[in-house]
């Protein structure tokens, strides 16, 4: 399928659909017209094309209706390419649909409190009853539980063998029995995510997605998905963070100082190589020749964004704060927030996903060819771990 | 506009790749830095074979009518390499200075046959072009003055002398009352020599705008430090995966994982950066490309040095000669702070008033 057919398919769906009429029924119509995501099969809201063409979609459709990208974040970017990969023909036509349109809204039962980093250590027990799972444990940092329906969750099974064998992949029910949100108050004063308390959760075997003891191999799927997905480039020269300092900047001649200038011009300077570092690495995917520079842009632009947002609030010699309220957030708004709240939000950027750390670990070893550490627990059973 | 490799340019870097794999290897480089740094045989054999010197000239001048990303690539190779070769120096610098003359002189740079310099010197940039040079023409259209720091002049046939938006051209063997000395360089690779012209008989050219002269080097710069920067990384992730300590590979450990990984990710943006400004070679781009370029290529040079231990202090060792022309190359046609400082207006980001 090539751009003028794509744009064929668009112009016959909008006339047939009417983008001023009603939101939801318009991109369910959108879904099931394989106008959603392009390069997914036809029946599961694409149309099997060049994962390029999607570009082309969002431009014809820019005007209609659209689908909440912070919201469903986790959705988009970690559940359905794991769902597609994993899920059972049967689950991929119920959970698909509803988590595009974001008739469902999905979180992330990874993180435990003794397993970040060393996610492969995690302790939630999920043990077989008949046909049905019952899941006992605790996560953490899971964004957006409290308005989730779904959440991708992954479980031990099998504690006698090393840790990477015995976990197992599941779709959680958020509304099961025994499933308790309680937020988590951020350094910004607000509460994006949350703990998971898994109590006694009975899931039913259908809706583990992979096999059983396959639970790794399922979750390298997403965590790959969740650092492309955070790690997206600005298009435009001077766009993005930097913007926003820039415009400063500009309107406040009377702040301007030598050092801070110099400096400014340091980080418009690594903005611009980040940003042309993006613009080529999506040349290169849209060539279908993905290079190892995706692995980087996640680690780039933490850094970019903590130093800007710090340097926001010096220039600005801002000694205020725009709101502590301890609330809950429906998604990370950095534009629409003071300088304070930008530098505060920013430090999460080098530990969610993926800590900036371990991000220069997967690179060594996997880009660069680097030997790993030794590693004392590769193949000691996951219930004789020291801990 | 593309920032990626054209399949043309893919075999252009294959087949310099392979030549300079054969006869420019970093020990051959180190041998000769000391006695006849330039390489003139392979010169010839770039040249005459795959045609380098001629890539930016127009075919109905004698060239081969390329772009300056194939440029660019060849300068990729060459700084893999720090080949010492006058293709920067009169493949580019000259050859830009001369193409709006469309003088014959292009159709000899081409074919190898001759080598041109710009008598100006490589730490001038696009903001200051005079620094370093104090060239006056006479009534008779004599040459005097001198110019320090002029790469490639003690190989050119010919030194390419602008002086007051004018460019002319004096032969070196012929005209007399010139002197080039050479003096001990930073840069083993492309020593800079002192040039001295007493009224010397000249041929005026031609119209000559020196700072888009040197802004369109400092384009094709960028990515002679990319490859600079790239022999480096790879260079040192061979010896930390080969070179063992407490039991196990130095680059197994975090501390040295982690530093490779950032550098690794400096380059990466590098390339993009290289690959922008020779597509693209307008102010702002060369600006960004030099300011983070050069910065990169003297970084990676660094680690190299501090990674390889004791024996990156030694001469034996070429990564040296990768500092040293790291190192000068930050200085050539502008420094990265003279490019940043040169962004402020570019981009609008202007400094107190």
């Amino acid at each position: 399928m090539n751009e003028a057919e794509i744009k064929e398919r668009v112009a016959a769906f909008l006339g047939e659909h009417d983008p001023g009429g009603d939101r939801l029924e318009f991109l369910r119509a959108r879904f099931d017209a394989g106008l959603a995501w392009v390069w997914f099969p036809e029946g599961l809201g694409g149309l099997g094309a060049p994962r390029e063409l999607q570009q082309v979609v969002e431009r014809e459709l820019a005007h209609t209706p659209q689908i909440n990208g912070g919201l469903q974040g986790i959705g988009l970017g970690m559940a359905a390419p794991t769902i597609l990969a994993f899920g059972t023909e049967e689950q991929k036509r119920r959970f698909l649909r509803p988590l595009w349109t974001g008739e469902e809204i999905w979180c992330q039962l990874f993180s435990e409190p003794g397993a970040g980093s060393d996610l492969a250590t995690l302790a939630t027990r999920a043990v077989r009853d008949g046909d049905e799972w019952v899941i006992d444990g605790q996560k953490v940092w899971t964004s957006g539980a409290h308005h989730s329906r779904w959440a991708i969750l992954v479980t031990r099974t099998d504690p006698d063998v090393p840790k990477h064998r015995g976990m197992t992949y599941f779709v959680c029910d958020m509304h099961a029995p025994g499933v308790e949100v309680r937020p988590l108050r951020q350094i910004t004063g607000e509460a994006e995510f949350n703990e998971v308390f898994l109590t006694g959760v009975r899931l039913p075997d259908d809706l583990r997605l992979g096999e059983v003891g396959d639970g790794w191999r399922v979750a390298q799927t997403t965590l790959m998905n969740e650092r492309v997905a955070i790690g997206g480039a600005p298009a435009r020269r001077g766009g993005g963070m930097v913007a926003s300092v820039v415009e400063a900047w500009r309107e406040h001649p009377e702040l301007r100082s030598h050092d801070l200038h110099q400096r400014l011009l340091s980080l418009w300077v690594e903005a611009e190589v980040t940003r042309l570092s993006g613009a080529r690495l999506r040349e290169q995917l849209a060539a279908g020749q993905p290079g190892p520079e995706g692995s980087g842009m996640k680690l780039s632009f933490a850094r970019l964004n903590q130093a800007l947002t710090g340097f926001d609030v010096e220039f600005r010699r801002d000694l205020g704060y725009d709101d502590w309220t301890f609330r809950r957030s429906e998604n990370v708004d950095f534009y629409g927030r003071g300088p304070g709240y930008r530098y505060l939000r920013a430090k999460g950027n080098s530990i969610e996903g993926g800590t900036s750390e371990i991000l220069r670990n997967i690179i060594a070893e996997r880009v660069l060819g680097l030997p790993s550490e030794p590693r004392v627990d590769k193949d000691v059973p996951w219930k004789d771990l020291p801990r | 506009m593309t920032l990626l490799y054209s399949d043309v340019e893919e075999e252009l870097r294959a087949a310099v790749r392979g030549l300079l794999a054969d006869r420019c290897p970093p020990a051959a480089v180190l041998k000769r830095v000391e006695s006849e740094p330039y390489d003139l045989d392979l010169w010839k054999t770039l040249a005459g074979e795959i045609g380098v010197a001629g890539l930016l000239i127009p075919e109905e001048l004698g060239g081969a009518g390329a772009s300056a990303s194939e440029a660019a690539v060849v300068l990729e190779e060459l700084g893999r390499a720090v080949a010492p070769v006058p293709f920067l120096t009169s493949a580019v610098l000259a050859t830009y200075a001369l193409l709006p003359t469309r003088d014959t002189l292009l159709g000899e740079l081409a074919e190898g046959r001759r080598m041109a310099a710009l008598a100006v010197s490589f730490a001038a940039s696009p903001y200051r072009p005079e620094l370093g040079a104090s060239l006056s023409v006479d009534g008779e259209g004599r040459i005097s003055g001198e110019v320090t720091g002029v790469a490639g002049a003690d190989v050119a046939d010919v030194l390419l002398a602008p002086v007051n938006g004018d460019l002319y051209a004096v032969e070196v063997p012929t005209a007399g009352g010139i002197a080039v000395e050479v003096v001990p360089s930073l840069d083993l690779t492309r020593p800079v020599a002192t040039v001295t012209l007493d009224r010397a008989s000249a041929r005026r050219l031609g119209a000559c705008d020196l700072a888009e002269v040197l802004r369109a080097g400092a384009a094709l710069l960028a990515s002679e430090q990319l490859g600079v920067a790239e022999w480096c990384l790879g260079t040192t992730l061979a010896h930390v995966k080969e070179r063992h300590q407490f039991a196990r590979p130095i680059g197994s450990f975090q501390a040295l994982k982690h530093r490779l990984a950032d550098l690794w990710l400096d380059v990466v943006r590098a390339r993009a950066a290289a690959r922008s400004a020779a597509a693209d070679p307008s102010a702002v781009s060369v600006a960004v490309a030099q300011s983070w370029n050069a910065g990169v290529a003297v970084h990676a040079a660094e680690e190299a040095v501090q990674l390889h231990g004791g024996i990156g202090m030694t001469w034996e060792h070429p990564v040296h000669l990768f500092l040293k022309r790291a190192k000068a190359g930050e200085i050539a046609l502008g420094t990265p702070g003279d490019h940043r400082e040169a962004l402020a207006s570019l981009v609008d980001v202007r400094g107190p008033e």
